[in-house]
Parts: structure tokens; sequence; C-alpha cells
């Protein structure tokens, strides 16, 4: 869940007004996609709700916790119920399959005994039987967003927060991700994609937050609206 | 914090160990070459203080009794006046005529023809628990009565200490300056470390570790490089200090110089050295991942 109150985030060392006065609630089990240009404010927004930058006014409010002012030390605790993926992925190169996703139990403390039993699980909810014991590097970019995706994913978040995640993949598992991002958010997850494709968005009859010029411009049900970002 | 985390924390520590070989070596090889510095100043401190504390115990002051008093017993009785002055660690009475004996046997016996003892007058040979505080205790001395006047090597005194103030404020800026740079390369080295994981620790961060979960292989690892650093300084500085001053001691035989033996202050040294090992690795650690954790 996410709620964003009146929230402006100006970037000082620049400048630049990132976002001016924006609203924005996404319920609990929701499926949203954020678009907009280059610049628009969607990056920010992302990473309000990650806890990376702080709001220069407003509040933000992520999973229950109000994270406006939030002490940094109490920050893992927000980030453990969320998960986040990338463009280009961001996985440990050195590690296996299995360990990346692994890593991200061990980290938050999880024992030997619950890794073993939680990660094949994941893998196979992802589709990556059998890639175990294979590097980010022997596997096709589809496979290790795949790989991103069920890191994110096994330390169960409430939410996950999508950045791109299509942007290095070709039109067939584009739609493989989005039908997999559909089936988490059907077991119950939050999910936010933020991206840049029309075709994909269309896709699906899911809610759309458009955001340029760092405000919302439009905020529905009906797909999207044919605004030209590029 | 359960076993398999703190097992996975420590591997975690030896396997950057082990993957920055090179820069551990480095490290290893620098803080060795610090503290091998470091001790040698140390040790040489040392050895100056137990020879100016010979000297100073070498350095006696003469305490003459007055003319007037000619009886043996009479002056020797002033000893408990003596031995009461503040400073005072051993007093003793030398009558005129062993002063004249020991004259003699110095000198030819010519020089001493139609001279009796009464030329010379009784005396305390006194030695000082602190030689800094000198002149307080001749001045002390010369106030009792019976006591003529004092023979006293203030200026040497004043050397000694000097020379002793020096060696103790040159040993401790060396060894200031020397921890600093120590945990400055420290730093740098297991920044290079984080540099190549900055990634891994981003990702550490996006998922939820907290803080001390990621700093702690970091810590693991410098305190391990620290350790070793300081386990090989001491086993180098034992084998330098036993070369060098064997042949210092071959050099001087029959001298007045006494060496402080290693053995002797072989548990000190190492103690300081695997403590500065710690401590070096361990600050060293704990800010080279400082700028990593503000995310």
């Amino acid at each position: 869940m996410v709620l964003m109150r009146n929230v402006t985030k100006v970037y000082e060392s620049s400048n630049t007004l990132a976002l001016d006065g924006v609203d924005l609630t996404i319920n609990e089990g929701e499926f949203v996609f954020l678009v907009g240009p280059s610049g628009s404010g969607k990056t920010t927004i992302m990473k309000l709700i990650t806890g990376e930058v702080r709001a220069t006014s407003g509040q933000v409010i992520v999973n229950d916790f109000d994270i406006t002012n939030i002490k940094r030390s109490k920050l893992p605790k927000v980030r453990r119920t969320l998960g986040v993926i990338f463009q280009d992925y961001r996985l440990i190169e050195n590690m296996t399959v299995y360990d990346n996703v692994a890593f991200a139990m061990r980290v938050v403390g999880a024992s030997a005994r619950a890794i073993r039993k939680r990660v094949p699980y994941v893998l196979e909810l992802v589709g990556l039987e059998g890639r175990e014991k294979r590097l980010p590097t022997e596997l096709s970019g589809g496979e290790q967003q795949r790989v991103a995706i069920a890191r994110a994913l096994v330390n169960n978040p409430r939410m996950i927060v999508a950045d791109e995640p299509t942007g290095n993949l070709d039109p067939v598992r584009s739609l493989e991700l989005m039908l997999l991002f559909e089936k988490i958010n059907e077991m119950g997850t939050t999910i936010m994609v933020v991206t840049h494709e029309k075709e994909l968005v269309n896709a699906f009859a899911k809610r759309v937050i458009t955001i340029d010029g760092s405000h919302i411009i439009s905020d529905g049900m009906d797909g999207y609206f044919g605004y030209e970002f590029e | 914090m359960s076993l398999s985390r703190s097992g996975y924390l420590i591997r975690e520590g030896f396997r950057s160990i082990t993957t920055h070989g090179f820069m551990s070596f480095a490290s290893v090889t620098i803080i060795m070459a610090c503290l091998i510095i470091m001790g040698s100043v140390s040790l040489l401190s040392v050895n100056i203080d137990v020879l100016i504390k010979d000297l100073e115990n070498q350095n006696e002051m003469v305490a003459f009794v007055e003319d007037s008093v000619t009886d043996v017993e009479e002056a020797r009785a002033l000893s408990l006046y003596i031995e009461d002055t503040p400073n005072v660690a051993n007093v003793e009475f030398v009558s005129r005529t062993d002063a004249m004996d020991a004259f003699m046997s110095k000198y030819d016996d010519s020089l001493m023809e139609g001279i009796d003892e009464t030329v010379f007058r009784h005396r305390f040979v006194v030695t000082l628990l602190d030689i800094s505080a000198m002149a307080d205790t001749k001045l002390a001395l010369e106030n009792i009565t019976g006591i003529a006047k004092v023979n006293a090597h203030l200026e040497y005194a004043k050397t000694f200490v000097t020379i002793r103030n020096v060696v103790t404020v040159v040993s401790l800026a060396l060894i200031c300056m020397l921890v600093f740079v120590s945990i400055f390369i420290m730093s740098n080295t297991i920044k290079l470390a984080t540099f190549g994981r900055r990634e891994e620790i981003a990702i550490m961060k996006m998922v939820g570790a907290n803080n001390s979960f990621i700093r702690m292989p970091f810590i693991i690892e410098g305190l391990v490089l620290g350790i070793m650093g300081g386990g090989l300084a001491f086993f180098a500085e034992w084998g330098i200090y036993e070369l060098l001053t064997g042949k210092l001691m071959a050099s001087f035989t029959g001298s007045f110089i006494s060496i402080v033996p290693f053995r002797s202050v072989a548990l000190v040294v190492l103690i300081l050295y695997l403590g500065t090992g710690v401590v070096v690795g361990a600050v060293g650690g704990t800010n080279a991942i400082r700028n990593y954790l503000k995310v």
C-alpha cells in the first residue's frame, strides 16, 4: 500500500523540481502501471517508495510505515516489505541463480532451513527450475529478469516495485514477464510497474497512472491514453 | 545472531580476503611495516629509559657533615634526618677515615704526606628516587642541621631528564602517526574491496539488510588482516631485535650498556601488536564502508 499526500521533491544539488504536490494512493493487492516520459518524476516516485530519497514536503506512507522522516536505521524494516526490480536486473555475477535468490533471504537473517525450503519454490514459480546452478551470465535477458523477480519475491513482500523491467527484453519475453507479474498479483502482492511501453500497458486492463512535468496528469482503469511521451 | 548467519558473515569476510589477494597482502605488509617501525621506536625508548634509570642510580649526591661534628657516631646519627628527606632512595655513611682511604687508593700516596684524616669530613652518599627533583632535595639536605654542604651534579640530572622527555615525546608522536597511517592504508584497502562490491551492497540495502549486517564482513576482513599483520610483525620484530642487540652487545663487550632482553617484553609487545592490529583493522573496516551505508 502506498499513500502520498501533497508530495513535493526538489533535488537541491541541481535545484530540480521532480515532483510538485503529488497525491497518490495505491491500495493493497492492486496492479498499477506508472507511465511517463524521461524526467517526468517516475523514478523519483519509486525512490520515495523505497526510501532512497526523502520528500521535500508532504507525507509518504508505504505498507503502513510513515517514511516521510523515518530514521535510516528503521528503513530496512520497510524495505523488507518491498521487492524491487530494476531494468538492468542487478544480479551478482559471481553467484549462481540459487545464491542470488538465497542471498536476499540471508541478509534479512533467514535460517538455512527456511532458505532451502523457500528458494526452490520461488525459482519454480518464476519458471527457473533446473537453472539453479547457472551463473547470471549463462542466462538470457528474460531469464536474468526472472532471477531478479525471484529475488524480489523470496522474502514474501507486500509490494513489488519494478522499474522498466522489460526495458532490455523483446516483446514476447516482455509479455511473459507481465503475465508472471499478473500471476504474482493474483497471489495478493501489490505490483507497481514503471514502464514506457504502450503496447504492453494496453495488453492489460489495469490502472494506469500517467505522470509528466512533475504532476500526475491522469489516473484510471482505461489503459493507455495515447499520450505521446517521446 | 544465529550460528548460520554468523558463519555466513565470517565466510564472507574471509572470501573478500582471498578475492582481493594482492590488496590483502599489501595491507598485511604495510601494517607489519608500521608496527615494526612503531615497535622498534618503542623498544629503543624502553632501552633508553632503562639506561637512564641505571645512570640515575649512579648519579649520587654527597652531603658533607660540618667540621664541628668530629665524633663518628654523632655524624652517623644524621642519617636519620637524611633518610626522612623526600626523594631520598638510599643513604650510605662514609666516615672521614674511609673517605681518606678511598682517596689514597685512587691517588699517589706522596700526595697525602703530612696530611691526616681531619682534612676530610664525614659524609653521606645519597641516591635519589627521581633525579628531576634533585635541586629540591639538595636544598632540603643543606637545611639539615649538621650538614655543611651538598655536592650534586645538577647539570647531569637535567640532561638525563631532557633526554628521557625527548625520547618519550618522539616515540609517542611516531606511534600516533604510524597508527594513523596504518588505519588510513587499511581503510583504503578495504575501500577497494567495497568498491568492487558496491552493487552487492546496494542490493543488500534494497532487500532490507541492516547496516551492521553489511558492515560485519568488512570488519571481519579488517580484523583478520590486522591480526595477521600484528602477529607477523611480532615475529619479525623479535628476529630483528635479537639480531641487532646481539651485534650491539658484541661491539660493547664489558661496557656499562645493558640491553633489555626481548623475552622479558615479548608478551607486552605481542599484546600491543595484536591490539593495534585489531584496532587498525576494525576502524579501517568501519571507515571504508561508511559512505556506502548512507543510501
